[in-house]
């Protein structure tokens, strides 16, 4: 064990040094009682893995830097992972376009989905030792000019059968058409795209993360039950956003809203020094309740508050927004979660982190529930009716079988509070309340072969 | 006339007060956001008192002889030791981080302390103020049931959805069994046959042969116009004779009556909302529920079945524990 009473925060590591941390899901640096890192791991006190040796490396190198006393524990074998049949998962994550930064305050993590993957399988880990089982994460960060087919035909040639996928439509659907008959399970944990649920659906894909017709549908719900019925809907000038704006249209119509204009953003890039003139005349002549944005990537909704011609709350993309998983989301035993990520990474868990954990989570149950590693035991019980996932939401989560997207509350935030979580109530469905968020069986394009 | 009255009415005051006078307990509440505890008596089902203590207070229990109330005081990742006769924190137990449930060993002494954060079961001598032992166990852990004789502790793990039995003596875990999604709270029967486990997200009841630590039985609820995702149950208390046991359902805003021989719901009832944690009195005459939404205690009467009364107490009840006398 190394202690230094001077450290309190993961972040004061270097770049370096978590760069060689991310592609071991063995470490963790833990905090203990006093707040100190140490390298020992939690659920298995006295035994310090080879990783645990480099993470010993990295605070001792630290410890050195401030004048602390560094004391490496002896290394003892790690006799339980020996005895265990091992689980092991992929990820595949590929951004192609990354948000503009607006400000130099919310730069995107850099192992943005992999932190909440290692945290999963850390997790997982502490029920595998009960269970003799254990969980290692494989993980490929492919650029965005790179072959993402090729790191999931490498990584399934190595036997890797579980898959979570961070990577866009078109490369998701290519991968599970090239596994298609293979025992391989895809859990998409990026792609909102409402076809992938549709008529481009595939059998053996999982959507962790919800479509755009989800969270529109979640938004529509509480501006619904606001009664702000009218709503103005501005469309930024990527596709993505299109799609957002269609998903937010589908909605209207469904909750009873009337989109009374549209207008498409087309100010370019940057509207930081711009929008106090272009935003009122925007927005002038128009009656309106709530304006909604659909700028998925972040490039200019942050810019429409109180600038708008009339005082009109923001919703959509940004503003009150959507979404599966916000840091001031405490409820349900959701505050665990988040100090456990927290203090582990030394940053807020995201959306992306949220729902790569609840993947992995995923192929746990399976092997908890079927008290096996073996590829079939696991999938199959990921797809039948036991299947439940305790998921921070106050209810189990469940897959829907007709189309394989995860049913989940979805959390409607504003930049520093939780505002509301729909579904909202009074919203009634024959099967589950969940089930008025998204593409509803009947209405459904989905038909696996 | 109305001399006859009061003296009559004062003949009944005495008369009543005189019955309960051998059930006079004291109802302690802990309120998880007003950092509070209420006190109640049991007499005139009143607040009497309000208590400044740690931040985030959750489990409470009294200690065997009843001098002291121990707070899990969440946010201060301690425990605190409550004088009952002075109502102030004399003192502060090692407990580890986020300490959320806790159960007493039934000789009084060592405490076992859930460590929801660090996945660990501290144990605490409370005399000596020191932790004996650290027990590493699931995700979360969170109930925790003693068996009568003292011999096996159980702890609930919320993520690894396990009950782990722990050998007292060796502070071992010796068997682990898989129950449905986030298990709650763990209870043993008086006579050490039986273990109940909540778990709130599989809306289960399980209850479990503690000998050989296999399911007897798993309880489902359906209730009418009620929505099967609210019921989540979470608190439970057994009646000393193993005759009924009685589950909080969370959301719902009932608490079931569950038969201790047939295992079968006798019924359903309506309290505050988010009903959570129980407590009996010693006479089990009455069951003290804390309600954490609608910010209440339902005192329900354990012979007709029936909500009596609620009492309005702190923000955010959760923890109920009541005195001896």
């Amino acid at each position: 064990m190394v202690f230094c009473p001077a450290i309190h925060s993961k972040s004061q590591l270097t770049a370096k040094d978590w760069e060689g941390a991310n592609s071991d899901m063995n470490l963790i640096l833990n905090f203990g009682k006093s707040g100190r890192p140490t390298c020992e791991d939690p659920a298995d006190p006295g035994s310090i893995s080879l990783s645990a040796v480099r993470c010993g490396r990295m605070l001792a190198g630290l410890a050195c830097l401030i004048g602390c006393l560094a004391v490496i524990a002896p290394v003892a074998p790690q006799t339980a992972a020996a005895e265990s049949e091992e689980v092991p998962v992929a990820y595949i994550s590929q951004i192609i376009e990354r948000p503009p930064k607006l400000s130099n305050l919310d730069i995107p993590p850099r192992d943005e989905g992999l932190a909440g993957g290692l945290l999963s399988i850390k997790d997982n880990n502490t029920t595998g030792r009960f269970m003799k089982q254990a969980y290692r994460l494989e993980h490929r960060d492919v650029p965005a000019d790179g072959d993402v087919i090729a790191a999931f035909e490498a990584l399934h040639a190595e036997g890797l059968q579980h898959f979570v996928l961070n990577v866009p439509a078109d490369a998701l659907l290519q991968i599970a058409d090239l596994a298609k008959g293979k025992e391989v399970l895809l859990f998409n944990a990026g792609a909102r795209d409402d076809r992938l649920r549709g008529a481009d659906c595939r059998a053996n894909v999982l959507h962790v993360t919800p479509s755009r017709a989800m969270l529109a549908d979640a938004l529509a719900q509480f501006l619904a039950w606001k009664r702000w019925r009218n709503w103005f809907l501005v469309v930024g000038r990527r596709d993505s956003d299109a799609r957002f704006a269609e998903a937010i249209k589908r909605s209207a119509k469904r909750f009873g809203a009337k989109i009374v204009a549209e207008k498409a953003w087309d100010y370019g890039p940057d509207a930081r020094r711009t929008a106090q003139a272009e935003v009122p005349a925007f927005t002038q002549d128009t009656n309106y309740d709530v304006l909604v944005v659909a700028d998925e990537i972040g490039e200019f909704g942050e810019y429409l508050a109180y600038r708008t011609w009339d005082p009109r709350p923001i919703v959509g993309t940004q503003g009150l927004t959507p979404t599966t998983w916000h840091r001031t989301h405490e409820q349900w035993g959701a505050a665990q979660l988040q100090s456990r990520f927290l203090k582990t990474n030394g940053r807020y868990m995201t959306p992306l982190d949220y729902h790569v954990w609840a993947a992995i989570r995923a192929v746990g149950e399976g092997a908890t529930r079927t008290q096996s590693t073996a590829f079939a035991d696991i999938a199959s019980y990921i797809r039948s009716q036991e299947f439940e996932l305790a998921g921070f939401k106050g209810q189990k989560l469940t897959f829907r079988a007709w189309n394989g997207q995860l049913r989940q509350p979805i959390l409607l935030s504003a930049a520093r509070a939780l505002v509301s979580t729909s579904p909202q109530e009074g919203f009634l469905h024959e099967r589950s309340l969940l089930d008025t968020m998204g593409l509803d069986e009947p209405e459904s394009e989905c038909r696996f072969e | 006339m109305k001399t006859a009255v009061s003296i009559f009415a004062a003949g009944m005051v005495a008369s009543f007060s005189l019955a309960s006078s051998a059930s006079a307990y004291t109802v302690y509440v802990s309120n998880e956001k007003d950092n509070t505890i209420s006190i109640i008596d049991s007499t005139t089902l009143e607040v009497i008192d309000t208590v400044a203590v740690g931040q985030r207070p959750r489990g409470i229990l009294l200690t065997n002889d009843g001098k002291y109330l121990l707070i899990c005081a969440s946010d201060d990742d301690t425990v605190q030791v409550f004088d009952v006769e002075t109502k102030q924190v004399v003192r502060e137990l090692p407990s580890g981080p986020d300490p959320e449930l806790f159960v007493l060993h039934p000789s009084g002494n060592p405490l076992y302390i859930a460590n929801e954060d660090d996945n660990l079961v501290t144990v605490v001598d409370i005399v000596d103020n020191k932790v004996l032992a650290e027990i590493p166990v699931g995700v979360e852990p969170e109930g925790m049931g003693i068996s009568p004789d003292g011999k096996v502790l159980v702890n609930t793990s919320e993520t690894t959805n396990m009950a782990h039995f722990i050998d007292t003596e060796t502070n071992e875990i010796f068997d682990n069994l898989l129950v449905d999604s986030r298990p709650r709270f763990a209870e043993f029967n008086k006579d050490g046959e039986k273990l109940w486990v909540t778990s709130e997200i599989g809306g289960t009841v399980a209850v479990i042969d503690a000998k050989t630590r296999k399911m007897i039985t798993k309880i489902s609820f359906e209730i009418p116009g009620v929505q099967p995702e609210a019921i989540q149950p979470v608190g439970l208390r057994v009646m000393k004779d193993g005759s009924r046991a009685f589950v909080a359902l969370g959301p719902s805003n009932r608490v079931a009556v569950i038969n201790g021989e047939s295992h079968e719901v006798e019924k359903y009832l309506l309290v505050g909302q988010r009903v959570w944690q129980l407590a009996f009195t010693p006479d089990e005459k009455m069951l003290f529920t804390s309600n954490g939404v609608s910010n209440d205690i339902s005192v329900i009467d354990t012979e007709k079945l029936r909500v009596i009364k609620s009492i309005g107490v702190g923000r955010f009840p959760w923890g109920v524990a009541i005195s001896e006398e």
